[in-house]
């Protein structure tokens, strides 16, 4: 089968000593979008899981009477060694908003995110990207997951019905597909190449 | 800081409370790497977690993989991370300035790597 499984290795697979630097991406994206397919396709050790309690804020309840409860959110994230002293992580969160105090956190620092989308249910990625146009800075790309039975929207119309910028990228991809998902990876990081903020040379 | 001084202090071991001085904790994020420091000795304080801790930094690992293999939230294993690098047991291996972003040249070369998957 693929190469990628057969080389992970045990629980506890520590970087090479060479590593001595990490950067991340998020992979964020409606229930169900295929982010842990994803992020499962390009790393190199076995997608890892880790579950915080957070207190949200209920919406929809009168502001008056702000209702908190706790919910569990679970993050799930691999890693790529992309060079001998780097190694990019891949963190998947749902990225809704009630979610927003713990997802914030992450995408502080983060080259970008990938946005993952579902055509059969477009709508349900509004919430997502909205809150990553109003709340970060950080680049994004909108990666189409296809399914089998995806309707065949071409990409213009599917940037226009999520009414992006001209300039984010969008494409599409097979979330299972190694090289698809890495093709995802590369789209983002040469997006983030033309922010500003990525313009100084490392110090 | 010396580990005499540590061993006089009855709440070194990690108790979770907010409002403490915590030089290093402010810089941690899930995907900062640690390591330990194999020539410091964990101190006899330290609870049996932290030095499942310890152990499992035997090499490079992020926080939120040392979270994972504990199963523990990455925010409760930002602490006591921050506490063993206080200790002098740990060692941050990257992003030691906080909010600082990738240059252009890291960018670059991750492209690199990528396209050579
Ligand atoms: N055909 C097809 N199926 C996919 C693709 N990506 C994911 N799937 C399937 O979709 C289902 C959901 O994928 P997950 O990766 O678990 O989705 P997720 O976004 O992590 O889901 P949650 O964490 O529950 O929000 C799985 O059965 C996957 O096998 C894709 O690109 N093509
Ligand atoms: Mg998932």
């Amino acid at each position: 089968m693929d190469s990628a499984s057969s080389d992970r290795t045990a629980p506890g697979q520590h970087l090479a000593p060479t590593v001595a630097r990490s950067v991340k991406v998020l992979v964020v994206g409606a229930f169900g979008v295929g982010k842990t397919t994803l992020i499962g396709a390009v790393s190199e050790i076995d997608p890892l899981r880790t579950e915080e309690r957070i207190t949200t804020a209920s919406v929809g309840i009168d502001p008056g009477q702000p209702n908190k409860e706790t919910t569990t959110v679970a993050m799930d994230f691999g890693r790529i060694t992309v060079t001998e002293d780097i190694a990019l992580y891949l963190f998947g969160t749902p990225g809704q908003r009630r979610f927003w105090d713990l997802w914030a956190g992450l995408a502080d620092g983060a080259v970008g995110a990938l946005v993952m989308i579902d055509t059969r249910h477009l709508e349900d990625s509004f919430e997502v990207l909205d809150q990553l146009e109003l709340r970060t800075k950080i680049p994004f790309a909108v990666v189409v997951n296809q399914f089998p039975d995806s309707p065949n929207y071409p990409l213009e119309r599917v940037r226009a019905a999520l009414d992006l910028l001209p300039e984010t990228p969008i494409v599409e991809c097979d979330a299972r597909d190694r090289q698809s998902a890495v093709l995802t990876l590369i789209t983002l990081v040469e997006h983030a190449m033309t922010f500003p903020v990525f313009q100084k040379v490392t110090a | 800081m010396d580990t005499e001084e540590y061993r006089d202090h009855p709440v070194r071991s990690y108790v979770l409370t907010s409002g403490r001085a915590h030089p290093s904790r402010n810089t941690l994020r899930p995907e900062t790497l640690v390591r330990a420091v194999e020539s410091r000795p964990v101190l006899s304080t330290a609870s049996r977690l932290e030095r499942e801790l310890v152990e499992l930094c035997r090499g490079t690992l992020a926080l939120a993989e040392v979270a994972a293999y504990l199963q523990l939230p990455v925010s409760l294993v930002a602490v006591m991370v921050s506490d063993l690098v206080d200790t002098g047991n740990l060692t941050i291996r990257s992003n030691h300035q906080a909010h600082v972003l990738p240059g252009k040249d890291i960018l670059e070369k991750i492209l690199d790597g990528l396209r050579k998957l």
